[in-house]
């Protein structure tokens, strides 16, 4: 019995707000991202004509299976929070697609925006600022339903039974605005927000990271059941390397608005291809007085995103780097094991990188 | 060599106004010349206002302090005037937390490191401007003459927070006080700035105070530990005992609900509720809503801090080596 099946509570009913059916069945993917790429244009000065652009995302593709929890991690500034914003349509991506099980975002023939917003929630690091401090959280989470067509009565009902889902008892916390919640109830009435609207696909950007720790169990514990219960599909954004291993199924580490490795969590946190990985989790504090840090894995701080560098983006901090790998940008490509892809020339037979492995990989 | 550089006895801090605060309740410390104390805690447990203290921060009409605290056998709470103003800086030293927000953004970073060894003594201003690009050079960061001439925003978290450190240890402090310097900078910076500073101790011989709330990174640079809850040190000793064998079950609680690797598909054991408002703490332990052994000696009378099993711990029932299961 997997440990959170013994805590299932079906929420009640509610007729006509149910998670929309599956329709490409397991093998479809929840989402497909394509070619995902955003620029933010850089003015110089009062009246100048934008002429840089911060490469916050740059070509970013990557499935998220049913069902299952996909972590991304990364220093701040390598676009993983922009991808969040561009997957929840919160800013418009200057090209890319977005397929939704089977189904094109916004596109002609494909799913409605407002029917795609209503299956893909959001949860933000912020817990305050995400939350409309004139509203109490009753009505808070009754927003979107009742925007979606959902009677007062219902809504009502349904947010009370969302509260007591996540832990705060209606009676108590049903009519407190934000300012009278700690961090951790925010962070909970902002999950059951998102779930207000019976999604299919949660974002959780940063959702725990400004949590105390022993909220944050407590916070991770719910997320856990949560998505057991309601067969929900997770994509966690975080800088902390230790929830995401705990949490996630597979991890996606991006570098400069890129995606330099994706793979099973096992498979990263144990046998990472990219330099960039190695070092980031190396980076670690281990927890263990007789194993200190002794060097920095890293030298430095990620590049300025405006002018990255060219051929592969990390070559300036690698201690691999060679020649190719400034004229030739790498391509995610399998590294290892199923499933686990890396964008880096020493993994790449025949890219001219004195490291790489002779023979031809199989792919 | 053992000589007890800062002495903290019964220290006790209130915040006035309409909710009058009890953020400190009886704190005792004791650190020796070149010693690194982590002080480990959660939000409002007292570790920033800790620090505050030392350095007298606090806004004085609505502070209420009570109790001792000795630095070199110097009472720091009578200090007045010049004596303070000599006393912060040179003596002791602070790094913030958000280095944007500690520099002052309409001066460069050297006319700011000048200014403070000038103020604190009698050089000329080329001589102070030597020593201040010495000092940015000590915590490496490159190109060190260029950025004399940088202001703040022009520089990254990461060289802000070197900085930052710069200024801080420009006039040899003794004990230099770090309010959660990493928090808010990358894993790989982070792992680099603790380096910098476990360096810098060692080679300058100071002590160092550095208060966080991340468990990595106290094991990482710390000699001791001590916790704090709702105001209170609730257990100290060295790294390895109080991460090894906790004996307050906060710190045990605190231990658990830490993801660490290979904890997958487990759940987590969280401690339950959440820290007590400090403007009405309960009776009694502060820990005793959340504790899991709880008794009725804990609702009604606060523990004093005892030896301990193997290091002093302030609780009725701490944790023997039976009931840990090791």
């Amino acid at each position: 019995m997997p440990p959170f099946e013994r805590l299932m509570i079906p929420l009640p009913p509610v007729t006509q707000l149910v998670q929309s059916p599956d329709r490409g069945g397991p093998a479809q993917p929840l989402l497909s991202v394509r070619n995902l790429v955003k620029h933010f244009p850089v003015r110089d000065g009062f009246l100048s004509r934008a002429k840089r652009a911060v490469h916050a995302v740059d070509g970013v593709s990557f499935d998220v299976a049913k069902g299952e929890t996909l972590g991304i991690v990364g220093e701040s500034g390598c676009g993983k929070s922009t991808t969040a914003r561009l997957i929840a349509r919160l800013i418009l991506p200057d090209s890319g697609s977005l397929v939704f099980d089977g189904e094109g975002v916004d596109e002609f023939g494909g799913v409605s925006l407002q029917d795609y917003r209503r299956n893909l929630q959001m949860v933000f690091q912020d817990s305050f600022a995400s939350l409309n401090p004139r509203l109490t959280m009753e009505d808070t989470i009754s927003f979107g339903p009742r925007e979606h067509g959902i009677g007062r009565q219902q809504a009502r009902s349904r947010a009370h039974a969302l509260l007591e889902r996540v832990g705060l008892r209606p009676a108590q916390f049903a009519a407190r605005y934000p300012h009278e919640l700690s961090g951790g109830q925010r962070q909970r009435v902002n999950i059951a927000r998102a779930l207000a609207l019976e999604p299919r696909l949660l974002i959780l950007d940063e959702a725990v990271a400004a949590l105390d720790k022993s909220v944050q169990a407590q916070v991770l514990n719910l997320l856990q059941e949560l998505k057991a219960e309601q067969g929900l599909t997770y994509l966690f954004i975080s800088h902390d390397l230790h929830v995401v291993q705990y949490l996630c199924d597979r991890v996606m580490v991006m570098y400069l608005g890129q995606v330099v490795e994706v793979g099973p969590v096992a498979q990263i946190y144990s046998a990472a291809r990219h330099p960039y990985t190695r070092a980031l989790l190396s980076a670690v504090p281990s927890m263990d007085p007789a194993r200190r840090t002794s060097n920095p894995p890293l030298i430095g701080e990620p590049p300025n995103p405006i002018n990255p560098p060219s051929g592969c983006r990390f070559r300036d901090r690698c201690p691999h780097a060679q020649a190719v790998c400034e004229s030739t940008v790498p391509q995610l490509r399998v590294a290892g094991a199923s499933g686990h892809l890396a964008a880096c020339h020493m993994t790449m037979a025949g890219s001219a990188h004195p490291a790489a492995p002779t023979g031809e990989v199989c792919t | 060599m053992t000589q007890t550089l800062l002495s903290v006895q019964d220290l006790t801090v209130r915040f006035l106004g309409d909710r009058a605060v009890q953020a400190l309740s009886g704190v005792n410390l004791e650190l020796v010349q070149g010693e690194t104390l982590g002080l480990l805690g959660e939000s409002g447990s007292g570790k920033s206002v800790t620090l505050r203290t030392l350095l007298r921060l606090n806004p004085p009409k609505r502070t209420q302090v009570q109790g001792r605290v000795l630095v070199d056998g110097q009472d720091v709470l009578a200090l007045k005037g010049d004596a303070l103003a000599r006393y912060r800086g040179a003596v002791v030293s602070m790094v913030f937390q958000e280095p944007g927000l500690a520099f002052d953004p309409v001066f460069t970073i050297g006319s700011q490191m000048t200014e403070m060894i000038r103020a604190h003594e009698p050089v000329d201003p080329t001589t102070a401007r030597v020593r201040a690009l010495q000092m940015l050079e000590r915590v490496q960061i490159p190109q060190a003459r260029k950025r004399m001439d940088a202001y703040p925003h022009e520089l990254s978290g990461g060289m802000r927070q070197r900085a930052m450190i710069a200024l801080a240890l420009c006039c040899n402090p003794r004990l230099l006080l770090a309010d959660e310097p990493t928090t808010a900078l990358d894993a790989t910076v982070q792992i680099q700035i603790l380096l910098l500073l476990r360096e810098l101790q060692r080679e300058l011989g100071m002590s160092v105070i550095f208060v966080t709330h991340d468990i990595g990174a106290a094991v990482e640079i710390s000699d001791r530990l001590a916790i704090m809850y709702a105001g209170r040190i609730v257990e100290q000793g060295t790294v390895a005992d109080v991460i090894q064998r906790p004996l307050h079950p906060y710190t045990r609680g605190l231990m658990d609900s830490t993801v660490v690797s290979g904890m997958r598909g487990k759940p987590l054991t969280a401690i339950p509720g959440a820290p007590p408002d400090l403007a009405d703490l309960p009776a009694g332990c502060a820990f005793g809503p959340r504790c899991p052994s709880a008794s009725d000696q804990c609702r009604q009378q606060v523990p004093a801090t005892d030896a301990g099993l193997h290091h002093p711990v302030a609780c009725w029932h701490p944790i023997t080596d039976k009931t840990q299961g090791c």
